[in-house]
Order: C-alpha cells, then sequence, then structure tokens
C-alpha cells in the first residue's frame, strides 16, 4: 500500500460534501422517525410523572395546566415541525425531569458517556484486533481455541449481566472499585480529579471493552487465516521470511483497514451496551439520561439523545469512509465512476 | 462461518466430516436441551410465581439449586420461567424479522424506486443505537409485551435483508429468471416461484443466527424496565431485580439466572453454525 498520492483533491471534497448532504438528510428521517414513535405513544406523562394519587387531589385547572406543560393533546405534525425548527436553530427545549435546558444536560451526560466510550472502543478495537491476528497466525493452536471460544462466550454473554458479575466481585466483596456514580459523591465538580474519574468508570469501561472484543477479534482472525493461506505468504515464506515478518508486512498492512471499518461501525454497538452498563453501575451518561428520559416520559430530552446517537453512529461511518477514501489507493482510482 | 470451512479444506477430509458430524450431534443435543427448557418452563410457569415466606433468602442448596428470593420464590423455576419465555419470544420475533427481511430484499431487488426507499429505511433504523430504538419503539408501544416484540421484530431485519437483496440481485441476472420475465410472467410471480426457494438456505440461517441477538435484546430491554411487567418471570426482570440486593451479599439471585441466559445464548450459536455449514450451498460438496 504505497502512499504515492494522498487523494485530497477535488475529488474528496466532493465525496465529503455528498457524504455531508446524505448525513443531514439521514437526521431528518432520523428525528422524523423518532419523532413520530414517541407521539405515537399512549403512555399518558401525568399518570407516570405525577401519579394517580396525586392528580386525585388536584383541581381541573391544575391538571390543565400540567397537560399543557407536558405537551397533551397537541398535533404531531405541529409539534415536529416546531421542535424541527427550534432544534436545527440549537434550542433543544426543557428537559421536563431535569428541568434544565435539554442541550446542558446532554452536554453534561455526554462528557461522561464520551470518557467510557472512547476507552471501551480503543482497549476493544486493539486488544481485539492483537487476539485475532493471534488466533488467525496459529490457527488450530491452544491459544487459537483459546480465543475462539472466549469469543464464543463474551458474544453470548449480556453486557449487563457481566456488569453486575464485575459489580459483585470487584465492589461488593473485593472492595476495590466504588459501586456506581462517575466521581465521588459530595464532591464540588472542580475538586474531582483525573483519578477519580478513572476509578469510577474504571469497571464500566472494563465491561464494556471485554463483550466488544468478540466481533473485531472474530473478525480480523478470519481475514487472518485468508492472508496466510494467500499466494503471496507463500512466496514470502519460500523466500524465507520470518512469521513475524510476515505477519507485519503483509498480514497487518492487509487487514488493518477492513478492522478500523468494522471498528467505527461498531460506535452504535458500543452506545447500545453502554446504555445497560450505565444502568447497573448508576453512571450519570448519556445512556442512563435516556433510559430515565424513555421511562418518565421526558419527551424532548428523549429525541434530543436519539438525534445526538445517531449523529455519532453517523461520524463514525463517515470516518471509516474518510479513511479509506484517503489510504486506499484503489478507492481514490475507483472515485472517478461514482 | 463459511470462510471458516473454506480454510478447513486444508485439514483432510476426513477429520473436516467428523468435525461437521460431531457439530451436528451437538446441535441436535442442543436443540432438544432447548425445547426441554422452553416446555419446562410453560409447564413450570404457575410454580415459579408461588412465594412461600416460610423459605425466603435461602442460599442455594439440593432441594434448590439456585436458591430462593426475599418473598421465597424458587430461583430455578422462576428462571427455567425466563427463559422460557424469552425463548419462545425470540422465536416469535425472529420470525417476524426474517419475513419482513425477505420481502423488503426481494422487493429491493425488483424494483429500482423501492431500492432506494428501503436502502433508506435500512439507514435510519441501523442509524439510530439498536437499544435506543429499541427504548423508543417499547416506548411508542406503551411498553409492555407488545412493545418488546414489535421492537425486536422491527430492528433485526436490516442486515438480513441486505444479504438477500445481494442475493436477489444476484439472481435477476440468471438465464431462467430473465426468460421468464420475458414469457410475460410478473414481479410477483417470479420472486415467489424462482426467487425464495433459491433465498430459503440464507433465510433460514439468517433465523437462528438472529435467535442470540433477538434473546440478548430482549433481556436487555426488560432489564431497563421498558419490557414485560414485573409480575412475569423475565429473566430480565430476575436480574434487574436482583440488583437491589446486590449489596446485601445474595449473589445467587444474579449469578445462576445470568449464567443460564449464556448457556442457552451459547447453544442457540451452536446450533446457528450447525445449520449454516449444512444449508450452506457452497459448503454442500464438502
Amino acid at each position: 500500500m504505497e502512499k504515492t498520492e494522498l487523494g485530497i483533491g477535488p475529488g474528496i471534497v466532493r465525496f465529503l460534501a455528498g457524504k455531508c448532504l446524505r448525513g443531514v438528510l439521514l437526521l431528518f428521517l432520523v428525528s422524523g422517525a423518532a419523532f413520530w414513535l414517541v407521539s405515537m405513544s399512549p403512555l399518558d406523562p401525568l399518570s407516570a410523572n405525577v401519579g394517580q394519587t396525586a392528580m386525585g387531589s388536584m383541581s381541573q385547572e391544575q391538571i390543565e395546566k400540567l397537560q399543557t406543560y407536558w405537551g397533551v393533546g397537541a398535533p404531531p405534525a405541529k409539534r415536529f415541525l416546531s421542535w424541527a425548527g427550534d432544534f436545527f436553530r440549537g434550542d433543544m427545549g426543557v428537559s421536563l425531569l431535569y428541568r434544565q435546558p435539554v442541550a446542558r444536560v446532554i452536554r453534561v451526560k455526554l462528557m461522561n458517556s464520551l470518557w467510557l466510550m472512547a476507552a471501551a472502543w480503543v482497549i476493544s478495537g486493539a486488544v481485539g484486533f492483537g487476539l485475532g491476528i493471534l488466533a488467525g497466525v496459529k490457527k488450530g493452536s491452544a491459544a487459537d481455541r483459546v480465543i475462539s471460544a472466549y469469543a464464543l462466550v463474551t458474544a453470548s454473554t449480556p453486557s449487563f449481566w457481566l456488569a453486575l458479575v464485575f459489580l459483585m466481585i470487584f465492589a461488593v466483596w473485593l472492595g476495590w472499585f466504588p459501586v456506581g456514580l462517575s466521581v465521588p459523591i459530595g464532591m464540588e465538580a472542580a475538586g474531582v480529579t483525573l483519578a477519580d474519574r478513572i476509578w469510577h468508570g474504571f469497571l464500566p469501561a472494563l465491561t464494556l471493552s471485554v463483550t466488544g472484543i468478540s466481533n473485531i477479534a472474530l473478525h480480523t482472525r478470519e481475514k487472518m487465516i485468508q492472508v496466510m493461506e494467500s499466494d503471496y505468504v507463500l512466496f514470502a515464506r519460500a523466500r524465507g521470511e520470518s512469521t513475524g515478518r510476515i505477519v507485519w508486512q503483509h498480514g497487518v498492512r492487509n487487514i488493518l483497514l477492513p478492522a478500523l471499518t468494522l471498528q467505527f461501525g461498531s460506535v452504535s454497538e458500543i452506545f447500545g451496551g453502554s446504555i445497560l452498563v450505565e444502568q447497573v453501575f448508576s453512571y450519570p451518561g448519556l445512556g442512563q439520561a435516556a433510559v430515565t428520559a424513555g421511562l418518565g416520559s421526558d419527551v424532548p430530552l428523549l429525541l434530543a439523545i436519539t438525534v445526538i446517537s445517531a449523529a455519532i453512529v453517523f461520524v463514525g461511518n463517515l470516518a471509516a469512509d474518510l479513511l479509506y477514501q484517503v489510504v486506499d489507493p484503489r478507492l481514490s482510482r475507483e472515485r472517478g465512476r461514482a | 462461518m463459511r470462510k471458516d470451512c473454506r480454510t478447513e479444506k486444508q485439514n483432510r477430509g476426513k477429520g473436516c466430516r467428523n468435525r461437521r458430524v460431531f457439530l451436528l450431534c451437538l446441535a441436535a443435543l442442543f436443540l432438544m436441551l432447548l425445547a426441554g427448557i422452553t416446555l419446562a418452563g410453560i409447564v413450570e410457569a404457575d410454580a415459579a410465581l408461588t412465594t412461600d415466606f416460610s423459605r425466603k433468602n435461602l442460599a442455594p442448596c439440593l432441594e434448590y439449586p439456585f436458591g430462593t428470593d426475599w418473598m421465597g420464590r424458587d430461583m430455578f423455576v422462576r428462571t427455567l420461567a425466563g427463559l422460557s419465555l424469552s425463548i419462545r419470544i425470540g422465536l416469535l420475533t425472529a420470525g417476524i424479522s426474517s419475513v419482513i427481511a425477505l420481502g423488503l430484499g426481494i422487493t429491493a431487488a425488483l424494483g429500482k424506486y423501492a431500492d432506494g426507499v428501503i436502502g433508506c429505511m435500512i439507514d435510519v433504523v441501523m442509524g439510530i443505537p439498536h437499544m435506543l430504538l429499541l427504548v423508543l419503539i417499547s416506548f411508542a408501544m406503551g411498553k409492555g409485551f407488545w412493545g418488546v416484540v414489535t421492537g425486536i421484530s422491527l430492528t433485526h431485519w436490516t442486515s438480513l435483508a441486505r444479504l438477500l437483496r445481494a442475493e436477489a440481485l444476484q439472481l435477476k441476472e440468471s438465464q431462467y429468471v430473465k426468460i421468464a420475465g420475458k414469457l410475460g410472467k410478473g414481479p410477483f410471480y417470479i420472486a415467489w416461484k424462482h426467487m425464495t426457494p433459491h433465498l430459503l438456505p440464507q433465510l433460514l440461517v439468517g433465523v437462528v443466527l438472529m435467535f442470540p441477538h433477538a434473546i440478548l435484546h430482549e433481556a436487555g430491554i426488560t432489564f431497563l424496565g421498558f419490557g414485560l411487567s414485573p409480575e412475569q418471570p423475565a429473566i430480565g426482570i430476575i436480574l434487574s431485580e436482583s440488583m437491589s440486593y446486590l449489596s446485601m451479599g445474595r449473589w445467587w439471585l444474579a449469578l445462576f439466572p445470568g449464567l443460564l441466559l449464556v448457556l442457552v445464548v451459547i447453544m442457540f450459536h451452536v446450533i446457528g453454525n450447525a445449520a449454516g455449514s449444512v444449508l450452506d450451498p457452497g459448503q454442500a460438496h464438502r
């Protein structure tokens, strides 16, 4: 893979512009679909949040006031247009449960979650890639069997149960880690150190990484096996190249790109896993906010989280595409066709 | 799994055949075990709800291998009933999902306009993180059993639909499909008579490989509190209830039900791989 021409030219700009246009369209469709879904909901936000007993003791006027607050009875299409218009101007509305602007709630929660997801993304990607190469090169060996079995078991393990087990072992029995939350209780935001954050985020990140490894490891293993059985590796062996050199020169170069694409595509999976894991560790991230919003009928917050997470997933995929366009010379030549 | 076997070609034919027979026997055994769990769960559904305060909070012992909870319910029976419910929901949702995938996959392959619309639908469904979409759909359906079933059915068809679309596009170029078109057969006739039989193997493997995901997502969404109501003995509810008792040292409430869930999903994975190695036409000659 020679990088004689890093295809950064008018072609890549056009490619990027097209992708972004698609992204905007996609986000519009996603928000439309999400809005349609939440407006279909038969759940009554009043009985979910106020409670039957409290409503019984309220006057009719009070109930009507609450109904307008929770948006009961307005036509959905009209609400969607006004919501979408505000949203794209940057006004995401006010969270009904947190009683703060949604943008502020999301900013805080997103920062907490991004730490977690980025750590899990990097760790699971690197470890999975390494294990996959090891298993693929030594196909059939004890190491391969252990790694394949590990991948099968973690692919079958629900991340929230693993989180429960880790919580039981490391937090309750051994007491090494805190039971939950992203920072120590009762501490001011300024006093939180990096060590605190790592200490509190360690178990959630570990859970997400352990379950995330299986996909990338299996994929890398298959690709590595293909490479090791190819003619050019046979030829390299005949020339007397060592296994390490073959893996580095012929293996890694060939499989790194598809593996990266897969890992970028797994952003959606990691996000989904983080919803469950954050719930177990009561880690105040975006996922936990989504669950709270869903259970408490906080429609503005739920919608905003959906759009933000769809944007994150889209950026992940876009990064993978861009990487391909810039690094892979075959694609930059093909681009004239598209 | 297809590539796995391509590489096994090097392993000498005999060993490979033995391995395949072994895999099939294992799959048959697992299938019977799963059927047993499903049936036992249906039969024991009432026993799973029986409360008996004289035996509450027992650690695992011979009589109650998984222990009992704070209401004196036998956790082993509860777990069985929960898994049985999960498996049945998995069967239902994977079935619905695969029918959607088949219909949309073939439609996308046959019509140019439809291809764009269906591609867009796939992008939207895949663009929202899976778990979040499940939360949204469950919210839209007012939570409960049908929220879970609808959610899982409507979110698992995408990758299978893409696969079937690609296959159907290849079939569309084959001679006999073109001749059928020239003979004046309509697209529905071609789709049903000429394409569906060819796509069946992929569809079957796709369904079996969908089970593990469907079951894990069902457990997850129920765990979050969007799924089945708390009276039902669902595995997600068992695990989410156990969370409140972890710090009291009642580890058995979470450990064993989850372990059994993992075993069930592993069994489905093995069955899926075995089904793939039998039904995939590319490997039939081995």
